[in-house]
């Protein structure tokens, strides 16, 4: 019985994913042949990419912990803890950009293992230790320091600095320039962890685990698998994950503020539900997420370049497809399961 | 279950009570209160500008500031125990409600120089707008099979955006006197009528609990769906209710939040509420999983929460540092309350117990 019900799982979460595959090249496309502008230069995809980096890389550890039955809501106060700490750390202390880096992974590090030790060992329910660790996180940025701070040192400068030429795809602007197509470290970054996540989940033994905990509890004891290291791993990768993925936020801002990253958390949350993962756990996939992150951030622009400025567009807009990619998540799984 | 309670003694059933975690951290607080500064406790008589008596103090400021939290984690406990998930969607729905509450009373004007409707109808506007945003949230967690958290996280996105659509983006003030006292005092009654307004609410529940069969239905759906469906309840139903019953509980948080400053600020109003009102759930001791519940220790945590939150403004923590604090305590409580924390700790007091039994 597990066997056949994971197996239907896995050919829902196939489907989705080609729904949100689909949908973005749509929303996409629609984009370039209606809208012109902006959308028929690459670096548009490119700007999407690298504003967005640190979300792909904090959504790749939200899927992860939703896979296996959980939830992480810390991961904005984690975010905006680091780029506090670490704008500190180079401001104020004179560090340099490794030492910072090394800080953001420290946090990262500990409230994965605060909050992976919390949730699957003293089996607490991960929402309320999460939620208990986002207010700490936001204190603390403001215990820290209050006021809002551009890092100006010269090390990091030249890290933000670092952009890659993509060959082929730049543009010739009006006075007949050819500007070429760049992309940050950030976005190079979240897509190597992109793929590094995706494999290991998919082909290795450690990765397959996680669906197993978050298919079926029962099951995945029975199979001999560690349930609570298993759990206690996928708190730690996700946190861990905030912490890199603050540190690529950061380092796209080039500054810091007590506001940092506030709600990123849901913004992550629908990326990788639009994205095909599931709450219930055992579903999902990061490309998905990806895809996910990509397409919410599309809409955004697309939603800003028609020219609906006042601010309650957006925010409607994102609910609305949030609803519809439920609605569509609901009906395929209503489906297989009357099959 | 009621027999075994009676056999055995109060205290140890009070130790196996839910109520056990709130009347502890309340205890705590108390305490920890009375000895950092017994003034704390000092509550005055005293007269506001408009020559009315008004009672002050911090406890009295617990009760007045914690109204909106407790009159919320009523709905909460219900959505929990009904769905097994929470609603994140009341501070956006609160910004909804108040928004409609606004837009009625004021004509659409941003400032009027009287009330268009009265405040009565606007209420009920609003309790009719937040009532539909519950009654969405239901359809789509009772009907469409999405978890709670997910499906309310469309109106946690979209709700400010609405709320800031209703009026137009202006912030509406309202003219007049009257309007204050839903959120400050009632001229001639010393206490705040934010709490007398919760009171009234938790008689109504209360009453509502008593003489339907609202509370052991909602539980036995959130225990067993399905064992609910085969005895003739419509487990769809009783969820859809609950989320309604949220609805209201957030249209009088909302005419309580906006009365307080006559005017509304849709990114800030009521922000992160949801979060407290969860808190309060879990603090009462009611398993987020669904089932089982009791109302009574969400209320008394929701108080909780607020008594935390003054003593350690008390204290000159900045509001902005507040959380930190918070996030440890509620750290300290869930991991007491925590069941493999229990055992382990019965398992010790066990241990100690029976060298002194050996040696009675």
């Amino acid at each position: 019985m597990p066997e056949m019900k994971k197996k239907k799982g896995l050919s829902d979460a196939n489907l989705l994913l080609v729904i949100t595959i689909v949908a973005f090249f749509v929303m996409y496309i629609g984009a370039i042949l209606f809208l012109k502008g902006g959308f028929l230069k690459a670096q548009m995809f490119f700007n999407i990419l690298d504003a967005n980096a640190g979300l792909i890389i904090t959504s790749c550890g939200m899927s992860l912990v939703m896979i296996t039955q959980g939830i992480d809501i810390s991961i904005g106060g984690v975010v905006g803890l680091v780029c506090m700490s670490c704008a500190v750390h180079l401001e104020l202390q004179g560090g340099n950009p490794f030492t910072a880096f090394l800080i953001a992974v420290g946090i990262g590090l500990a409230f994965g293992v605060v909050q992976g030790f919390l949730v699957a060992y003293l089996d607490i329910q991960p929402f309320i230790v999460s939620l208990a660790g986002m207010f700490f996180a936001r204190g603390l940025t403001t215990i820290i320091h209050t006021n809002p701070i551009s890092v100006s040192n010269e090390a990091f400068k030249a890290l933000r600095k670092i952009k890659f030429i993509l060959p082929g795809l730049g543009y010739v602007n009006k006075k007949g320039i050819y500007i070429d197509t760049t992309v940050e470290l950030g976005s190079v970054i979240a897509i190597v962890i992109v793929i590094l996540m995706f494999c290991m989940l998919r082909w290795t033994k450690f990765g397959r685990n996680f669906y197993a905990v978050g298919g079926n509890k029962q099951s995945a004891l029975m199979l001999g698998i560690n349930v609570k290291k298993t759990k206690f791993l996928a708190h730690l990768i996700c946190s861990l994950l905030a912490g890199i993925g603050g540190y690529i936020y950061f380092m796209h801002l080039g500054s810091a503020a007590t506001s940092n990253a506030s709600g990123m958390e849901m913004n992550a949350i629908a990326s990788s539900i639009i994205g095909g993962t599931l709450l219930t756990g055992g579903v999902g996939n990061i490309i998905g997420t990806f895809f996910g992150v990509l397409s919410l951030n599309t809409i955004q622009n697309i939603v800003s370049s028609i020219g609906l400025d006042e601010a309650w567009w957006t925010g409607i807009t994102i609910a609305a497809m949030l609803c519809l990619f439920l609605l569509i998540q609901s009906v395929v799984l209503s489906r297989t399961k009357k099959k | 279950m009621e027999k075994t309670a009676k056999k055995m003694n109060p205290v140890s059933a009070f130790f196996h009570s839910q109520m056990v975690i709130p009347v502890v951290a309340l205890l705590l607080l108390l305490v920890f209160n009375l000895i950092m500064d017994p003034t704390f406790f000092k509550i005055t008589l005293g007269t506001n500008s408009a020559g009315d008596p008004v009672l002050s103090g911090n406890l009295i400021s617990v009760l007045n500031n914690g109204s909106e939290l407790a009159i919320l984690a009523i709905g909460m406990t219900l959505v929990t125990a009904a769905t097994g998930g929470q609603d994140i969607s009341v501070g956006a729905t609160i910004a909804i409600s108040g928004s409609v509450l606004l837009r009625v009373i004021c004509g659409g004007e941003a400032k009027p120089a009287e009330l268009a409707a009265p405040v009565f109808v606007g209420f009920l506007a609003a309790c009719a707008a937040a009532m539909l945003c519950g009654a969405f949230n239901g359809i789509l967690v009772a009907g469409f099979k999405i978890q709670p958290m997910i499906a309310t996280l469309i109106l946690y996105t979209a709700g400010r955006s609405i709320a800031a659509w209703v009026n137009n983006n202006t912030l509406p003030i309202v003219p007049g006197e009257k309007f204050t006292y839903f959120g400050g005092f009632i001229p001639g009654i010393a206490m705040p009528t934010p709490f007398l307004i919760a009171v009234l609410c938790f008689i109504v529940i209360a009453l509502v609990l008593k003489f339907t069969n609202l509370g052991i239905y909602t539980q036995a759906v959130g225990i067993n769906e399905s064992a609910a469906r085969l005895n003739g309840l419509k487990p769809a139903a009783i969820k859809i209710l609950s989320f309604v019953i949220l609805g209201v509980c957030v249209s009088v948080a909302a005419l309580i939040k906006v009365s307080r400053i006559s005017s509304i600020n849709y990114s800030v109003i009521a922000q992160n509420i949801e979060m407290d009102a969860i808190l309060a759930v879990a603090l009462g001791g009611n398993s987020l999983g669904g089932g089982k519940f009791n109302i009574w220790a969400s209320v008394l945590a929701a108080y909780v929460i607020q008594l935390l939150t003054t003593t350690l403004y008390k204290f000159k923590v900045s509001s902005d540092a507040l959380p930190a604090y918070k996030a440890v305590v509620v750290i300290i409580l869930v991991v007491m309350s925590a069941p493999v924390v229990r055992e382990k700790m019965s398992e010790l007091g066990k241990r100690f117990k029976t060298p002194t039994k050996e040696v009675g």
